[in-house]
């Protein structure tokens, strides 16, 4: 029997397994909804408030499961509004498929109402993307685009719609076969390229492994463990890489960078071989190229080729997929003498960091009395949910206290946007990973400013019933960019005070959620308490925290990595 | 150092923006491209000209691998390859310098494709260098127009011994 194409793309979906959709209908997409309202199989439409929502929820939903997250929105303002989402996941590579209604083809190009050329807006920030300009091509684009969302190194893509296309009739068949020519990423490491990682490794007295959010877009982080405990290195991770191995593993160093701890930046700037693994020298991470690692031998496991010495030449490049490499890598070890030598060899190495953090800890005070540390409330979430949270963040200072004060101890249980830095992801996201996880509590570390960005999304959480936790870590500043202005600008605070702020409990009731205050440290656990005890409704707790207070260590940009600052 | 990548690609819509935004949006020069269908009406080739270090060359062959539109990636350079370029040069002529014009011409085995009364349009074909003499030495009679393809090329196949 024939189908439209608003019928087969549904069906298309369903054989996907895709399980939900965010969405937010208009006129070139009416005939989805249309076939939406009648369906009945198992696939729910979310309805979002705002596209970029959908976009980040989306996002949440696929980081926090690593299944891809999907998104439909109407034509022209429907589609623009999904292009920071969609450049936020691509940045941090993120399986996510978008679908944007468009005009009929007929009146392609000639600036029809609501007309938009996402295709040619996102072609730079998507993996792929398409426009679907025939029905018979439908189901192949459908099911290519996933396969290219989740294969390789995975990323957002694009599909645009027609009306026609979705209006007229065709027979559905699911195409078995893909023929993607140009598209064939590379799995298995180079067998000659693990020998000589490993003989490089065994030769070296000061391992360390830099590990990055392949790890967790790999699924590899059971074998980095391994890799890491066989081997004795002790291990940072990017800010996109945290949870990708125990956060309170006696190896585990903390995050290196900017606002990475002293041990991890000293341990980089010291080794002489590093282990990069799904990590990409992202300036944030390098500090001053020429000073990054300057001891250094540098072996990268990637399995995207062109992150290979993009940045930092390295020396044994190894092109695949990050957990098949590590496993081979894992059997490649030598046992008997020449591991224990090695062992003997870096026990002085692991005492200097032993040392190092035990002088420069991170750590911070809270005295009894006076304002609330941001770093505490992070700290007391940690402690009184035991780590088992998924958490998501906004982006500035609170995006650091999040990772530098929770500890991550499994995948996939810290959603942010690092790549991009997107004020306003770490709501919709968390609503997204809440939609994946109904089970899971899901708490977005905020800031006063970013949560402003996509509060819209209180209805939805609220409609579903979604009980996300928002914490907004209250210093009534842009925060980060104030820190910036003292530290830069001599503290010329050009328009980073937010001087008026909405009453947050006010507005999560006016919504229909919860809304608490903590104004003193004593508020602070009953605060969370109480956030945690309810399972029905969003929850935002509103913490007025010390405006003053500024993320340490920091090394400022364009500086070596052991030039921090430090408290 | 210059290079030239021939590049096979699925014949698409869209495919030719997708390349020229990876170039500008990276930052990459392109000195000239040159697309077309191959005999297979579903892949064109494209033969890029670029230049840059070893560093930034081997990003742009990586680059264009990743698109999902790119099939194959041949950077030619450091190899045998043969590589033409074609230029119409629209000339002044005058009843005095038709000659020796004409004569220019053939030692570049150029061929003058169309004669009006005040210029003749001369189609040369040949490597850079060629269309660059050729071009120096009309200069002085006034060219009045000016077109070229940019570069095509193509490895040159092993010889057996
Ligand atoms: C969409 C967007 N606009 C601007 C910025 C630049 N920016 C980075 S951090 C920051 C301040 C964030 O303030 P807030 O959300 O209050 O967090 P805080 O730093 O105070 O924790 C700004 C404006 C950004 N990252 N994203």
């Amino acid at each position: 029997m024939e189908k439209t194409g608003a019928e087969i793309l549904i069906q298309s979906l369903v054989d996907e397994g895709v399980d939900t959709i965010f969405g937010y209908p208009g006129g070139a997409v009416l005939p989805i909804y249309d076939v939406l309202f009648k369906f009945s199989g198992p696939l729910r439409h979310i309805l979002v408030r705002h596209e970029q929502g959908a976009v980040h929820m989306a996002d949440g939903y696929a980081r926090s499961t690593g299944r891809p997250g999907v998104v439909l929105v109407t034509s022209g303002p429907g589609a623009t509004n999904t292009v920071t989402g969609i450049a936020t996941a691509y940045m941090d590579s993120v399986p996510v498929v978008v679908f944007t209604g468009q005009v009929p083809t007929a009146l392609i190009g000639n600036d029809a109402f609501q007309e938009a050329d996402i295709v040619g807006i996102t072609r730079p920030c998507t993996k792929h993307n398409y426009l679907v300009k025939d029905i018979t091509e439908l189901a192949r684009i459908v099911r290519e685009a996933f396969y290219v969302a989740r294969t390789g190194r995975p990323g957002p893509v694009l599909v645009d719609l027609p009306k026609d296309v979705l209006t007229a009739k065709a027979e559905y068949v699911r195409p078995d076969k893909m023929e993607l020519p140009g598209y064939q990423p590379t799995y298995r490491g180079h067998r000659m390229q693990i020998k000589k990682a490993i003989n490089l490794i065994l030769n070296s007295q000061r391992p360390v492994v830099y590990a990055g959010g392949g790890v967790i877009s790999a699924n590899a982080s059971v074998e980095l463990k391994s890799f890491a405990k066989k081997l004795n290195i002790p291990v940072t991770t990017t800010l996109m890489g945290l949870g990708g191995f125990p956060g309170d593993d006696p190896l585990f160093m903390g995050m290196l960078g900017m606002h990475g701890t002293y041990t991890a930046n000293m341990a980089v700037t010291n080794t002489d071989c590093l282990i990069a693994i799904g990590s990409r020298f992202d300036d944030r991470v390098t500090g001053k190229l020429d000073e990054f690692a300057p001891f250094a031998k540098i072996i990268h496991i990637d399995i995207d080729p062109t992150s290979i010495s993009k940045n930092v030449m390295v020396d044994i490049p190894i092109v695949g997929d990050v957990r098949s490499v590590l496993k081979e890598m894992l059997d490649a070890i030598p046992t008997g003498k020449r591991l224990s030598d090695y062992k003997r060899g870096i026990k002085g190495w692991h005492r200097q960091i032993k040392d190092w953090m035990r002088t420069h800890p991170l750590n911070i005070k809270q005295p009894r009395r006076g304002r609330i540390k941001p770093q505490y409330v992070v700290e007391r979430l940690y402690a009184l949910t035991g780590g088992d949270a998924v958490i998501t963040t906004e982006v500035g200072q609170n995006q650091m206290w999040a990772a530098q004060f929770f500890r991550f101890k499994r995948p996939r249980t810290f959603l942010t946007s690092g790549g991009l830095g997107t004020m306003g992801y770490g709501f919709p996201a968390a609503i997204g990973a809440q939609v994946a996880n109904p089970d899971r509590l899901v708490i977005d570390i905020a800031g006063d400013g970013s949560i402003q960005m996509n509060i819209q999304e209180m209805a939805t959480a609220v409609q579903y019933k979604l009980p996300v936790k928002v914490a907004i870590l209250n210093n009534r500043f842009l925060g980060m960019v104030r820190q910036w202005q003292e530290l830069f600008f001599n503290r010329r605070y050009s328009h980073s005070c937010l001087g008026k702020l909405p009453d947050f409990v006010k507005l999560a009731e006016a919504y229909g959620g919860v809304g608490l205050r903590a104004e003193k440290v004593g508020d602070v656990d009953r605060v969370i308490k109480e956030a945690l005890k309810i399972k029905d409704r969003p929850v935002l707790m509103d913490f007025l925290v010390d405006p003053k207070e500024d993320v340490y260590p920091m090394v400022p940009a364009g500086e070596p990595l052991n030039k921090m600052v430090l408290l | 150092m210059r290079h030239t990548i021939s590049v096979l690609v699925t014949n698409e819509f869209g495919v030719l923006a997708r390349i020229a935004g990876l170039f500008s949006g990276r930052g990459f020069n392109i000195e000239s491209l040159c697309v077309a269908e191959t005999t297979d009406p579903r892949v064109s080739r494209m033969t890029i000209v670029t230049s840059g270090d070893d560093r930034i060359i081997e990003q742009i062959t990586k680059q264009l691998n990743k698109l999902v539109n790119v099939i194959k990636v041949h950077d030619l350079t450091g190899e045998d390859y043969v590589e033409r370029e074609l230029a119409l040069v629209k000339v002044n002529t005058t009843q005095e310098n038709r000659a020796e014009i004409l004569s220019i011409v053939d030692i570049f085995r150029a061929k003058v494709v169309d004669v009006g009364p005040r210029h003749y349009t001369i189609e040369v074909t040949g490597d850079e260098e060629k269309i660059r003499a050729i071009t120096e030495l009309l200069r002085p009679f006034g060219i009045k127009e000016f077109a070229r393809t940019g570069r095509i090329a193509m490895a040159r196949s092993l010889r057996t011994k």
